[in-house]
């Protein structure tokens, strides 16, 4: 395989120069130590739509989707440069706290990860209430909300006192989503949300994804091009931890302007 | 609903957050602080002890007061030779009797006893066997060696300290076996391999720094018991002759040091303590070394050999 040069990488096009953006990458490079995992992306997210991310194992797609919302923090020896824009405010600006940001960008992880010790009405608002709900009514209204929203609330409006553990994979993620949903965020990251489900599963968060576009800017990261084609509106791929193309899904998946992409979507590698 | 009304909504819950920005960060350096002072608060004792113990104990310390036996009070020589070399032998008696028990004890508590009545009991009774004073467990030995063999012995010093010892390393040997997530063991089962394979190979090289820990641990604790080796080794000024004679010790050697009332002794007992440390602090490094480092570290792997060439 070619190493990636500077001349080759693709400029990422104006999508749609009319479309509000919601989140905005420049110049974004993530290092874990001397490792440079993720090299100069420039990336724009508009509102009320899905950009899915591909790209092979390792390439960086997971690492770039968690400097969305300052998920490095948390981990040592890895470093952010660049600008990450939500709504023109620099996610990495020194004044901004990044517990503000993290409540407008939601995220779903790879594994279902719903808090073992809750019930899976305390892990749905989870979120909210740790910052400060009280109320019981609105409470309750958030649940039946984001619950239904992640297409659960007709398998467990009835046992919502039990606990998380015992739903099977596939709703557990769905809970996650919920839990992710109620605190109201304006932007949704997936990592790889439907990775360890069945295609039953697999259909539901999609069709809940489509469901969530009408009001969130959704960024998911996938391995399965099907996924990216069914519910994706536009498609980066990502190889050795650059940005290659970046476009209309329609357009990436058939018509590729990179040979490399035209090569990853062909199934030629990855 | 539009669009437009559940952002408006969704704007509403959200406006119900907690915005206090500026407290929380008063609270959160607060709490910083807090946290830094009680880590430090928590550290001052040990060293203060230990700059006491270097202080006064490293001026004594010199091949003679090492390794010779100790001369009367008052003769010019106090050394410790048979108090280090009691204290080896029985750091190393009680391990030889204590760590197979409770490594073993602690591998059946975690993998086979389950949540079984007889795990439940002896698990019960470790907890037990921790609290109990190790007085107790000299008098205990006192009764069920000395008074039956009829003489105060090494053996007797060891099995009091291999009592202290088996419940720590059983306990820290369940704990960090436990740890190890169920994942593995599936993994390892549905590669045909025995149970026996999947304990010591897979399971237990996790658990290999929790164990470790542990062992180390209770190798600090035996050290400077005092008390358990007063009814059983007694202590001696001279060399250790034999496995059934009494013998000396480090902590018995501070202690005997402290009741005498001669400056000389004072400042002896500093140096036997600095000793005792020094003595704990190269089990520990000799062991980590061995068993931790990521390429030296075959410590696992010898004494799994050295068991198969036993079977």
């Amino acid at each position: 395989m070619r190493a990636i040069t500077k001349q080759e990488r693709h400029t990422p096009p104006e999508l749609e120069p009319q479309r509000r953006y919601k989140m905005v990458t420049e110049n974004v490079s993530i290092y874990y130590g001397d490792v440079h995992a993720v090299k100069d992306i420039t990336m724009k997210f508009p509102e009320q739509s899905v950009t899915a991310l591909i790209g092979p194992s390792g390439c960086g797609k997971t690492t770039y989707l968690r400097c969305l919302n300052r998920m490095h923090d948390m981990v040592q020896n890895a470093r952010v440069d660049g600008r990450v824009l939500l709504d023109d405010t620099d996610l990495y600006d020194k004044s901004i706290d990044p517990i503000y940001h993290r409540r407008k960008v939601g995220m779903v992880f790879q594994k279902p990860n719903p808090f073992p010790t809750m019930s899976i009405y305390d892990n749905v608002v989870a979120g909210v209430k740790l910052n400060g709900v009280r109320n019981r009514a609105i409470l309750d209204e958030i649940v039946e909300d984001c619950l239904n929203l992640a297409y659960l609330w007709d398998e467990v409006h009835d046992i919502l006192r039990k606990p998380a553990l015992e739903l099977s994979g596939g709703q557990q993620q769905r809970l996650c989503i919920a839990r992710a949903l109620a605190i109201q965020p304006e932007v949704l990251l997936m990592d790889e949300p439907a990775s360890a489900l069945d295609p039953i599963a697999t259909q539901k968060i999609e069709e809940t994804i489509q469901e969530l576009k009408k009001d969130y800017c959704i960024i998911i990261v996938t391995h399965n091009m099907q996924q990216a084609v069914r519910c994706s509106d536009y498609t980066g791929f990502m190889y050795m931890g650059s940005l290659i193309e970046h476009g209309e899904t329609k357009q990436v998946f058939e018509r590729p302007a990179d040979k490399l992409t035209a090569k990853y979507v062909q199934g030629q590698f990855g | 609903m539009s669009h437009e009304s559940r952002q408006q909504k969704r704007a509403e819950i959200r406006a119900m957050f907690k915005s206090n920005v500026r407290r929380r960060l008063w609270v959160d350096k607060i709490m910083r602080g807090a946290v830094v002072a009680c880590a430090l608060t928590a550290i001052i004792p040990l060293v203060w002890i230990l700059g006491t113990a270097v202080y006064s104990g490293l001026p004594v310390l010199s091949w003679a007061f090492l390794t010779e036996e100790p001369g009367a009070v008052g003769a010019g020589l106090i050394s410790i030779g048979p108090a280090i070399q009691g204290t080896l032998i029985l750091i190393g008696l009680s391990s030889v009797l204590g760590l197979p028990v409770g490594i073993l004890g602690g591998i059946y508590l975690a993998e086979f006893g389950g949540g079984g009545w007889l795990a439940r009991q002896i698990r019960f009774f470790m907890d037990v066997f921790i609290q109990v004073p190790s007085i107790v467990l000299g008098i205990f030995a006192f009764l069920a060696v000395v008074l039956v063999l009829g003489h105060f012995s090494v053996w007797a010093g060891g099995f009091a300290l291999s009592l202290i010892m088996f419940p720590i390393v059983a306990r820290a040997t369940e704990e960090s076996i436990r740890m190890v997530p169920w994942t593995y063991r599936e993994a390892g089962a549905a590669l045909g391999l025995s149970k026996m394979a999947i304990t010591l190979r897979i399971v237990l090289s996790q658990a290999k720094k929790g164990i470790i820990t542990g062992v180390l641990l209770s190798v600090s604790r035996v050290g400077g018991e005092t008390a358990p080796l007063i009814m059983t080794v007694v202590g001696s000024s001279v060399f250790f002759e034999d496995m059934d004679t009494p013998m000396d010790a480090l902590p018995l050697r501070i202690w005997r040091f402290s009741l005498q009332p001669y400056d000389e002794a004072r400042i002896a007992g500093w140096g036997a303590a600095f000793t005792l440390l020094l003595v704990i602090f190269a089990i520990h490094l000799g062991v980590r070394y061995f068993f931790m480092q990521e390429h030296g570290g075959k410590g696992l792997r010898v004494v799994l050999h050295l068991g198969r060439k036993v079977r």
